[in-house]
């Protein structure tokens, strides 16, 4: 008999639930979109994605190894970051301009805090505002769907937030399959739906936070005298709503913590798209609802079963006589 | 209102396999804190001759109850031993001499009242069996006109993977439960009974339900497959919709828990006389080759009961307990106390190696006591004691069910109990 024995706290079962298995259910849910912006933008549409994901992960290995801290590249977290960076991008922005905003998400947004779990702010939608602050008109000429198809060059148009007086709407049947210009992931809300179908399955996300997101903006926006389909399946809202408000770190962990960052959220959308110069605002209501994520967590804790309260101190009187 | 709860794999496989009988080692070490409570001093020496059920150590202490030999045979030594729990104890070495020999105090007690009743199970050394070793009679001794008990609620949840020894209590002495249930309602004047039995578990709900059905006052609960069911507070919110409140006892809301194989221990010996001595005890774990349940003489050590284990390959990790709750041990003269209700050996398991948290959440939404563990972890990394306060660790039970879910294979549920350590 071997006389070395593992001695370990309980528990000695665990859950077969692993970060790096979450990360990889997450990729699973993206491919949907992915394939769908292939098909609507080209090839050059993979190249993108390829190009933000090598980034991401190469800068993830790089900064563990530089910052003499235990390697993470493993938990696929990088990947699941450069993609959904891609797919805030459109097409035709030259892949350096991706491969820096890879940096920020990775270096600046995660690793600097210290690597996974610990970002204040989700590293795609920084990605998205400082590139979007940095390359304005590279980062809003969308173009046309199926352009490659027509062997001119890349015309570029408007996407439906954008759109001026006498420009075509497309119908909610384009809109709902991503027939229309946009960043390469956001167009095609089907795809987006059955990636966000494929999460509730595996039970990675729970549905409240894409539910009450979109739902505040389709409320507001119909209130507002809109159109209330037009504005779900429009822009980057279910890309937004479904892939990155839903990350893990920087959402609020309770129910009701979440309810109100989704508020939120929608609330912040709403007021760009209505009131603000930009077309969109998704990406800047996430970020504010990260940066406000830990004041709520702390106002919404659960309450301990059974809990009594306390019986005040009273508190010294520090007054000088 | 639903409570958190995790769902856990089952693995009773050693349920459907009729108790083993007694198994009898070559010598037993018998510790001398077996209970919540004091240790009893010895009341034996190195080289007296002990018989089966004889008083070897007791206390004065109210909190505590004697000690009893498990076999017959000399006493080889006076020593001292580490628990599973990692506390050292004093402890009394018996070399059988395998006869069994019953001592003459062993003889059924003379009941008649709640004060000879009382008195009937302290003598008889009985400790709550599920695990917490909290003396039965302290329990069952509360001022009936300052916190009267109306209802009387049996765990039989058994919710920890693997053991099955309160199963196969109910299959196999079903008649004793009841007649112990009848006792403690009949001598403290307790009104109503709900027995707790997890669902996965029809055979034995069935089989009470037979039994009870001409007996209004006892009625048998199914209990959702959700761990942890068998923890007082849980068990009690599911079987009556009441709140133990923080610091506050079952009893200040009508209700105490008792473990099923305690209340049949109890009209066992009353009926025989012979004091808690033997223990069921679940063999099983991934290298066990037939899983089961034994009889043991308290005090059988590790090494003797890896002898009966039948294992394929060599254990690297064993526990006295259920995965979720036990501990891990290895010296191989640990003995079995009262408590423990298992021995479960894996072979090839790997050391969980943590990594980040990544903020999920998931261990505020499995947690019965609808703690934030998460927040406690961090608040007890930065020795932040106010705050651990504020959070309310004091009130976490150690079911360990944050940790088991939790992706990042963190041990929160270990960081919870070391906090609690900083409040002393």
């Amino acid at each position: 008999m071997s006389n070395k024995f593992i001695v370990e706290p309980a528990p000695h079962i665990r859950s077969g639930n692993t970060t790096s298995m979450i990360m990889l259910h997450v990729i699973i849910a993206l491919t949907p979109a992915l394939i769908a912006s292939v098909i609507i933008f080209g090839a050059r549409a993979l190249l993108l994605t390829i190009t933000c994901v090598t980034t991401c992960v190469i800068c993830e290995y790089f900064f563990r190894v530089i910052a003499k801290r235990e390697q993470t590249v493993t938990d696929l977290s990088a990947v699941v970051t450069g993609m959904i960076l891609a797919f805030n991008l459109p097409v035709t922005l030259p892949l350096y301009m991706a491969a820096l905003g890879s940096v920020v998400a990775i270096v600046l947004v995660k690793q600097a805090f210290g690597g996974i779990g610990q970002n204040f702010a989700n590293p795609a939608a920084v990605g998205r505002i400082v590139l979007m602050l940095s390359f304005p008109s590279h980062m809003s000429s969308y173009a046309v769907p199926f352009y490659y198809q027509s062997g001119i060059d890349i015309k570029t148009s408007a996407t439906p937030l954008g759109l001026e007086a006498g420009d075509v709407i497309p119908s909610v049947k384009e809109l709902f399959f991503g027939i229309h210009g946009g960043s390469l992931g956001e167009t095609c809300a089907f795809a987006l739906l059955l990636g966000f179908a494929y999460l509730l399955v595996m039970k990675i996300v729970r549905p409240i936070i894409p539910i009450v997101f979109v739902g505040t903006v389709a409320i507001g926006t119909a209130i507002s005298g809109g159109d209330a389909v037009f504005s779900m399946l429009s822009g980057g809202l279910l890309l937004g709503a479904i892939f990155m408000a839903t990350d893990y770190t920087t959402n609020p962990m309770t129910l009701a913590g979440k309810v109100v960052f989704a508020v939120g959220c929608g609330v912040i959308t709403l007021v760009i798209r209505l009131l603000g110069s930009m077309p969109e605002g998704v990406v800047f209501s996430i970020l504010v609802m990260n940066i406000l994520t830990p004041y709520i967590d702390k106002m919404t804790r659960p309450r301990p079963l059974g809990m009594k309260k306390t019986p005040k101190e009273p508190k010294e009187d520090k007054r000088e006589i | 209102m639903a409570l958190n709860a995790v769902r856990l794999p089952h693995l009773k496989t050693s349920a459907e396999k009729k108790t083993i009988k007694l198994f009898l080692p070559q010598k037993v070490i018998i510790s001398l804190s077996q209970n919540i409570g004091a240790p009893c001093e010895p009341l034996v020496k190195k080289g007296d001759t002990v018989l089966t059920g004889q008083v070897i150590g007791d206390s004065n202490a109210f909190v505590s109850v004697p000690i009893h030999a498990s076999v017959s045979g000399t006493v080889t030594d006076e020593t001292e031993i580490l628990s599973a729990s990692g506390k050292l104890s004093k402890a009394i070495v018996i070399t059988t001499d395998s006869l069994q020999t019953m001592h003459k105090s062993v003889a059924p007690p003379n009941v008649t009242d709640r004060e000879s009743f009382l008195k009937a199970v302290r003598d008889s050394g009985s400790v709550g069996l599920g695990g917490a070793g909290f003396p039965t009679h302290v329990k069952l001794s509360y001022d009936a006109k300052k916190t009267p008990v109306d209802t009387l609620i049996i765990n039989g949840a058994e919710c920890e993977p693997f053991i099955t020894s309160d199963y196969r209590e109910i299959m196999e002495n079903t008649q004793n439960i009841l007649d112990g249930i009848s006792l403690v309602m009949k001598y403290l004047d307790i009104p109503r009974t709900v027995v707790g039995i997890e669902k996965d578990k029809p055979k034995a709900i069935e089989k009470l339900r037979e039994l009870t059905a001409s007996i209004p006052e006892i009625s048998i609960l199914p209990l959702p497959l959700k761990y942890p069911q068998g923890a007082e507070k849980i068990l009690i919110h599911q079987t009556t919709g009441k709140l133990i409140k923080e610091g506050e006892l079952p009893l200040n809301a009508g209700c105490m828990v008792l473990n099923i194989s305690t209340v049949s221990f109890l009209s066992e010996y009353i009926k025989t006389g012979v004091p808690l001595i033997k223990r069921r005890l679940t063999i099983d774990g991934d290298i066990v080759n037939e899983p089961k349940n034994v009889f043991v003489p308290v005090g059988i050590t590790l090494s003797e009961l890896l002898k009966i284990a039948n294992t394929r390959v060599a254990p690297d990790r064993i526990l006295f307990g259920g995965p979720m709750m036990g501990s891990c041990v290895y010296d191989m003269n640990t003995p079995v106390t009262k408590t423990t209700g298992a021995l479960l050996l894996f072979g090839n398991s790997k050391i969980h190696k943590e990594s980040a948290c990544i903020r999920c959440g998931k261990c505020i939404h499995v947690c019965s006591m609808n703690l934030s563990p998460i927040e406690l972890n961090i608040a007890f990394d930065r020795n932040n004691v106010e705050l651990l306060k504020k959070l309310r660790v004091n009130l976490c039970m150690n079911c360990a069910a944050c940790s088991y879910i939790c992706p990042a294979k963190r041990n929160v549920s270990e960081k919870n109990n070391m906090a609690k350590g900083l409040l002393r």
